[in-house]
């Protein structure tokens, strides 16, 4: 299949006015996949900034001083584990079982809460213990990198709460799993910049 | 069964064993990394290439088993939108990098030609 005769059956369901209902689920997640790839270059500016940054330490610490990898991994683990259960909640809804879905909504936002406690901590020892982001250039990078990620999971959990909501009170509609849809594209991508994190500022950092 | 034709453009949201499988594989791509580096089993100017060859392949397979960016997908106005995002974050990267690099080398002040 061609790029051309991907698109064009699209294209005439919308001239014909078929399936409309259809292709307006598949216009909203391709609207947010192309939102999402906006927020990938927004995350490239930040990790190409955080990179050219890196050494400069002013005299202060380095992220070899710093950065304590066991800690990281287990960040790591509670949000790789959060991306497959909210995969369960994608397959629990197109089952139609809206108590799984629930459920596993519920466990995925627990693991994001985790995830968000530990990065929070980590934040506040490392301002308590003199290294805050006011430092160097090194760390007002490394918080502008790691703080946007973390607002980006906060904000993914907001949405989680209130879509709990509108599943609880509507149900499995249509327009409530294009909202899961979105949500969990939206989730995965913040694990996929989460792997360029632990990559580049933690893993390269320390070694 | 409900929503048995889920959402065209990124295809289905794929069964438990594809999750499972993917799942798996990022364990051990997330894994060997941290113990390379933890462990300091390799030197630092072979681990730093062996981790980002590891992120590299572990954000193909989020790509491919959590966000469903298989065949189809690629070859829809999705792929479209990712190679684009792709070419634009290398000339981010190899750009910034290649600018900011010679000016560090050539703008020391060590390295001012005496006026």
């Amino acid at each position: 299949m061609s790029v051309q005769s991907a698109i064009l059956p699209n294209d005439a369901h919308a001239v014909s006015g078929h399936e409309e209902h259809h292709d307006a689920a598949g216009n909203v997640t391709l609207g947010f996949w192309i939102y999402l790839m906006t927020d990938c270059i927004l995350f490239a500016a930040l990790f190409i900034t955080f990179v050219v940054q890196r050494g400069a330490v002013a005299g202060g610490p380095s992220g070899k001083d710093l950065f304590d990898l066991s800690y990281v991994a287990g960040e790591t683990a509670l949000l790789l584990v959060s991306s497959f259960t909210y995969g369960m909640a994608m397959i629990s809804a197109e089952r139609g079982s809206r108590s799984a879905v629930m459920s596993w909504l519920v466990l995925t936002l627990l693991l994001g809460l985790g995830f968000m406690s530990m990065e929070i901590h980590e934040f506040s020892e490392l301002v308590a213990q003199g290294a805050g982001p006011d430092r160097s250039s090194f760390l007002s990078a490394f918080f502008t990198l790691v703080g946007t990620h973390g607002l980006h999971v906060t904000a993914g959990m907001i949405w989680m709460v209130t879509l709990i909501a509108h599943v609880l009170r509507r149900g499995l509609t249509e327009a409530n799993i294009t909202r899961l849809t979105c949500l969990s594209m939206f989730w995965h991508f913040l694990d996929v910049v989460w792997i360029g994190v632990f990559t580049i500022v933690y893993l390269l950092g320390v070694a | 069964m409900h929503g048995s034709h889920p959402v065209e453009h990124t295809g289905a949201h794929g069964d438990v064993r594809s999750y499972v499988i993917g799942f798996v594989l990022s364990v051990i791509l997330t894994a060997v990394p941290f113990w390379l580096v933890m462990t300091g089993a390799l030197p630092k100017d072979q681990a730093v290439p062996a981790c980002m060859g590891f992120a590299a392949i572990q954000i193909v397979v989020h790509l491919f088993y959590f966000l469903h960016m298989n065949g189809r997908a690629v070859r829809s106005w999705n792929g479209v939108a990712m190679f684009f995002t792709l070419l634009i974050l290398a000339i981010l990267f190899v750009g910034t990098l290649w600018v900011m690099y010679h000016m560090n080398a050539n703008m020391m002040p060590g390295m001012m030609p005496p006026a």
